[in-house]
């Protein structure tokens, strides 16, 4: 039985790294603010969830264990809503899309270097 | 495996600053913060759990909490005026918002 | 960069980042002070004062190149000065002789707390902690005498501006998500408070947590609305509250035959008394703080508003 609980806990973290580490890719490498954004998003709560997830197998007491039940909470509604905000902030302040007919290059607005 | 994950997210947070310096616009910058923000939290608690000090977990909460809180403060202040006629601005995108 | 919104998003990763790096040293108080004060509420008042100032830094009328120059004379200087120092960790270093052995041991026996930060900031050096409650004490001040808005919204603006804000549509999921978390952020800051004795957190996170919940609610549901909840007058005299508190133990604590901020005579015996004192100078010390940071936030805000 613990061998089983470890190794799922350790699949689960393994997973959130990988998670991790593809929104980080993501926010590299994408060409613009909102294909970044959606590398991020996606992953990003995804991966706290697996890695909070991972935690709690590792059979911590009462306290520990009530507290990562609250930063899992937390993570699952402030991520998406943060994402949300800033998505809308961005379109709202006509940051244009990257598109195939336009010649916007993606998010380069001239004022900002 | 606790020691993996802290690597993994530590290398997250190190392309997380690159974007966070290179990234040409405004939000670009809001998103990197965002990004720094959740992985500090997963550092902290991971951190707490391979040093074994569960203390960590209250730092990790605040951290969320004070993450969303700046992250709304930056919108809720992108929003204003002032932010939009920016002095060097010369017919941008984000000149009529 | 000429950008400062651009600074103060690094300056916000430069916190996040110092966090991490006390987290990993151990320093679990310093890490939840830095991440409360550093990272959040330093990051919302540098905003709010850009967007007092505009967004661009000024072009320099002169070349900044000495200044340069003494700084990395100064840096190379103190970096020189730390080659003569003991290696980090080192058992026979001075600063592990002097005072520190005694507060190791010697502090679970006469204050009764785990936390010996704790302890040692409210207990041994509580003179010096007064101290930084009056420095914010005198911030707040500072910061009302010189922007203090007068305009004053009657109520019928104030139902309006509500009204407006509750019905518009906009920010419908950021209002109903921070209705939602609010409770929870203001609970939180009372545990951190209240259980700062015991883990780590006291006054001073405590207050900045509160006040960040109210500056939350300000954001989300507009200045007026907030003031209508958080009455302006009671805020300020909150502030002084928190200071009147701290000294006036410390006036006790002198009246009952012990030295200033002595609190082994406040109960029967010492260690019930130092729980008691701690305790209410870390009610002060809350108080002031939320006080003064909601103060500083509801100041800025309202200049900006200003026609």
């Amino acid at each position: 039985m613990d061998t089983i609980v470890s190794m799922a806990s350790a699949l689960c973290l393994l997973l959130g790294s990988f998670l991790c580490l593809s929104g980080g890719v993501g926010i590299l490498r994408f060409p613009d603010f909102y294909t970044r954004m959606h590398a991020v998003g996606v992953t990003d709560t995804l991966a706290a969830a697996m890695i909070l997830i991972g935690l709690m197998l590792q059979n911590p007491e009462g306290l520990v264990m009530l507290k990562l039940l609250l930063i899992l909470l937390m993570t699952i509604f402030i991520s998406p809503v943060a994402s949300h905000a800033l998505a809308k902030a961005a379109f709202k302040n006509d940051l244009v899309p990257l598109s195939d007919s336009n010649e916007n290059k993606g998010g380069t607005e001239s004022s900002i270097s | 495996m606790l020691i993996a994950a802290t690597i993994a997210i530590l290398l997250v947070m190190i392309l997380g600053i690159i974007r966070g310096v290179v990234g040409p616009t405004l939000y670009d910058r809001i998103l990197a913060v965002n990004m720094f923000g959740t992985k500090t939290v997963l550092l902290i608690s991971l951190l707490g759990f391979a040093m074994g000090r569960p203390d960590f977990l209250d730092i990790a909460i605040v951290y969320a909490l004070i993450n969303f809180i700046s992250i709304i403060g930056v919108l809720h202040f992108s929003d204003s005026a002032v932010f939009k006629h920016d002095p060097h601005d010369s017919g941008s995108t984000n000149k009529d918002a | 960069m000429r950008d400062l919104f651009a600074v103060i998003m690094m300056t916000g990763i430069f916190g996040l980042l110092s966090a991490s790096f006390f987290v990993a040293m151990d320093a679990v108080d310093v890490a939840f002070t830095e991440a409360s004060v550093g990272a959040g509420i330093a990051t919302l008042l540098m905003l709010t004062a850009v967007t007092l100032t505009g967004r661009s830094e000024d072009s320099e009328r002169h070349k900044p190149m000495w200044a340069l120059v003494v700084v990395f004379t100064t840096g190379g200087l103190l970096i020189y000065g730390t080659l003569d120092m003991p290696y980090f960790g080192f058992a026979e270093a001075p600063v592990h002789q002097h005072v520190a052995p005694r507060y190791i041991y010697d502090s679970m026996q006469e204050t009764g707390l785990p936390n010996i930060v704790t302890s040692v900031l409210a207990s041994y050096r509580g003179f010096d902690t007064l101290g930084e409650v009056v420095v914010i004490f005198t911030a707040g001040m500072g910061v009302l005498a010189l922007l203090r808005v007068e305009r004053r919204p009657g109520i019928d603006q104030i139902m309006a501006d509500s009204i407006f804000y509750l019905m518009h549509e906009r920010h419908l999921i950021l209002r109903i998500v921070t209705k939602m978390l609010l409770p929870f952020i203001l609970l939180f800051a009372l545990y951190v408070q209240f259980h700062g004795d015991f883990g780590p957190g006291g006054g001073f996170q405590a207050g900045v947590i509160f006040a960040a919940g109210i500056i939350l609610y300000a954001m989300v549901f507009g200045l007026n609305t907030a003031r209508y909840v958080v009455n302006r007058t009671f805020v300020r005299s909150l502030s002084a509250i928190g200071v009147l508190l701290y000294g006036g133990v410390g006036v006790v604590s002198m009246l009952l035959g012990g030295n200033f901020l002595d609190y082994d005579v406040l109960a029967d015996s010492p260690v019930a008394g130092q729980h008691l004192g701690i305790l209410l100078i870390e009610l002060g010390v809350g108080l002031t703080v939320a006080a003064v940071m909601v103060i500083i936030f509801f100041n800025f805000c309202g200049r900006r508003d200003l026609p």
